[in-house]
């Protein structure tokens, strides 16, 4: 089987602190991480590999210079090649340009199976990986917490809210992976070593692949981002040292006074 | 694109076992907000379970029009068949606006039949305005993992698309004898309705009240300690008649489950009471409950970022405070 994982490099957002005066975000000494769920399909898709003979796993991504770092994480985990989509004609891209342009480079490759995270947790979207799928025309199943191969298909867990399916879904096929379909694991030394010194991040820039120069970048993108702005800080309320009944006369008498009692 | 061609505020009435879900009202209750901005129309799309209670539902919610596509085949969701038929009802009706719930129902649909019409989408919004000026919709939407708010516009293409967070908007005042226009549309299978298909659907025992409906929410954090410490929560939560939450870390590691999570990735609630115990107050626990009426926080680290929304802090042991807190309940409440 032919598997081609999408990772991203994202800020590690739970790092992430505000400035208590200005309300900004203090992104000095934030580290850059695989996304979760990415990192989550991408182990699920190396034991899809080493259960299937003759499988491969690539590892796809779009991004500037420094993602390479991550590719160099994938390969360490046992990614078969990874290739960075890196160019500046992919800057200021929203979900659909995004999405467009990593379904182009797809499109270049062989696959039976792409997995993509759920969401990153910079964006929090959800949206690529069904995008991804609708310009490659091939189904595509979200939030997948397990997956069984079978014959030219695939038996998917898919969770919803209260509930789950079991679903079976014809390759080639994307799956959405949620950070519970595996668990990444640990790598070696030796594995990091090698993946420096015997294995090659590949760059690609938009020549690589072929795509309606209008769906690529700032112009591909439908969306635009009118203003950011720090969420407004609510005023201090009182904060008390205490313990046992004194706490508990305290929080008494403030529910009393808001009629929850 | 002549984007003046398109008119009128859709909302996507998403259902589950047959019925439309809650998060589809609010929707209906935000479009029509949006819709009297612009004198503009408010449509239910109802596809599968088309049944008089759901059309009804949504008249009463706010639908001036339903739409309906009900067959057999679409009985229960499936991305393929339903990107179709939204797809034919786009390019029919021609919407201004497209709402859909951000549940994994709608974060699934709605990027997929974005990409199909290439448009824009924008996801999870906490607050949609009209812009007076352009007459654009601003969509804006909690990003980098609820630390700083992002106002997007899709100004060229329609329509323009977004989730909504569910438990964020507010239902509109209940018209019971509202008669909606109801216009059904056929099914044709697209060529690709196959590709996925349900073998069994699982669902969980649903014991607990839905943290989005409680009035009253006891929230533990990693700092109840144990999955046993919880009970004391819950005991708590008795005797106010309510319910108990988690923040995520306590279901990372399993002591409570997925569907009690408040935050980012979890639900936003809106309690009149939410009692945070042991709980951090990580930027994305605080996006899921800021918005409570009353914050009380439990800690015992005085630099808890929680203290921050709290209007109500207790720097203290939580099993010494929560004892005395239930004692003295009991005693208020007997």
């Amino acid at each position: 089987m032919k598997i081609i994982v999408t990772i991203k490099q994202v800020p590690d957002t739970t790092e992430v602190k505000l400035d208590p005066v200005t309300g900004t975000l203090i992104r000095e000494g934030v580290p850059s991480i695989m996304n979760p769920d990415d990192k989550a399909g991408l182990e699920a898709a190396l034991q899809l590999r080493d259960k299937i003979p003759g499988s491969t796993v690539t590892a796809l991504s779009m991004g500037p210079a420094q993602a390479s770092v991550m590719m160099r994480e994938a390969l360490a985990m046992g990614a078969d090649r990874a290739i960075l989509l890196c160019d500046r004609a992919f800057a200021g891209s929203d979900t659909l340009a995004t999405s467009s342009s990593i379904a182009a480079a797809i499109r270049t490759l062989e696959f039976d199976l792409v997995v993509t995270g759920r969401q990153a947790i910079d964006g929090d979207t959800a949206q690529v990986g069904p995008q991804i799928a609708e310009h490659l025309h091939i189904p595509n199943v979200s939030y997948a917490a397990e997956i069984v191969p079978e014959f030219g298909s695939l038996k998917v867990k898919r969770m919803f809210d209260d509930r789950y399916q079991w679903q079976r879904v014809k390759t080639p096929c994307l799956l959405t992976a949620l950070s519970e379909l595996a668990q990444p694991r640990y790598l070696a030394p030796g594995a990091v070593f090698r993946a420096w010194r015997e294995k090659e991040v590949e760059t690609w820039n938009v020549s690589n692949i072929e795509i309606d120069p209008g769906y690529l970048g700032l112009a591909g993108s439908p969306t635009k981002v009118k203003k950011s702005f720090p969420k407004a800080v609510k005023p201090a309320g009182c904060v008390v040292a205490a313990e046992n009944g004194e706490a508990a006369d305290i929080i008494m008498k403030k529910l009393r006074e808001h009629f929850i009692i | 694109m002549d984007i003046k061609e398109y008119s009128g505020v859709f909302v996507f009435a998403e259902c589950l076992d047959g019925k439309v879900v809650d998060a589809a009202f609010e929707l209906l209750g935000e479009a029509g907000r949006l819709a009297a901005v612009k004198g503009a129309q408010v449509t239910a799309v109802l596809v599968g379970p088309v049944t008089d209670d759901n059309v009804k539902a949504l008249g009463a919610g706010g639908a001036d029009r339903v739409i309906t596509c009900g067959d057999g085949r679409l009985k229960d969701y499936l991305t393929l068949p339903y990107t179709h038929v939204l797809e034919t009802i786009v390019k029919t009706y021609k919407p201004e606006i497209f709402l859909f719930a951000a549940t994994p129902i709608g974060r699934d649909l709605a990027p997929r039949l974005s990409a199909r019409l290439r448009t824009g989408l924008t996801a999870d919004c906490t607050k949609l305005e009209m812009d007076a000026e352009s007459g654009n919709l601003l969509m804006t939407r909690p990003a980098f993992g609820g630390n700083i708010m992002a106002t997007i516009v899709c100004g060229e293409h329609r329509p323009q698309m977004a989730t909504v967070r569910p438990g964020v908007m507010q239902r509109a005042e209940s018209v019971s004898d509202a008669k909606p226009a109801v216009v059904a549309v056929a099914y044709d299978a697209p060529a690709d309705a196959d590709g996925v298909e349900i073998l069994e659907t699982v669902i969980k025992p649903h014991t607990k009240q839905n943290i989005r409906d409680a009035k009253i929410l006891i929230s533990g954090g990693r700092g109840v300690g144990s999955p046993e410490n919880f009970k004391m929560l819950e005991e708590i939560a008795d005797l106010l008649g309510c319910t108990t939450s988690a923040s995520r870390a306590v279901v990372d590691a399993g002591w409570q489950e997925k569907d009690r999570q408040v935050g980012q990735t979890g639900q936003t609630v809106r309690p009149d009471l939410y009692l945070a115990c042991g709980i951090s107050g990580a930027i994305q626990h605080v996006a899921g409950m800021e918005e409570s009426g009353l914050i009380i926080a439990i800690n015992k680290d005085e630099r808890a970022a929680i203290f921050s929304v709290a209007d109500l802090g207790i720097v203290g042991n939580l099993m010494t405070v929560l004892p005395s807190l239930k004692e003295r309940l009991a005693q208020a409440l007997g």
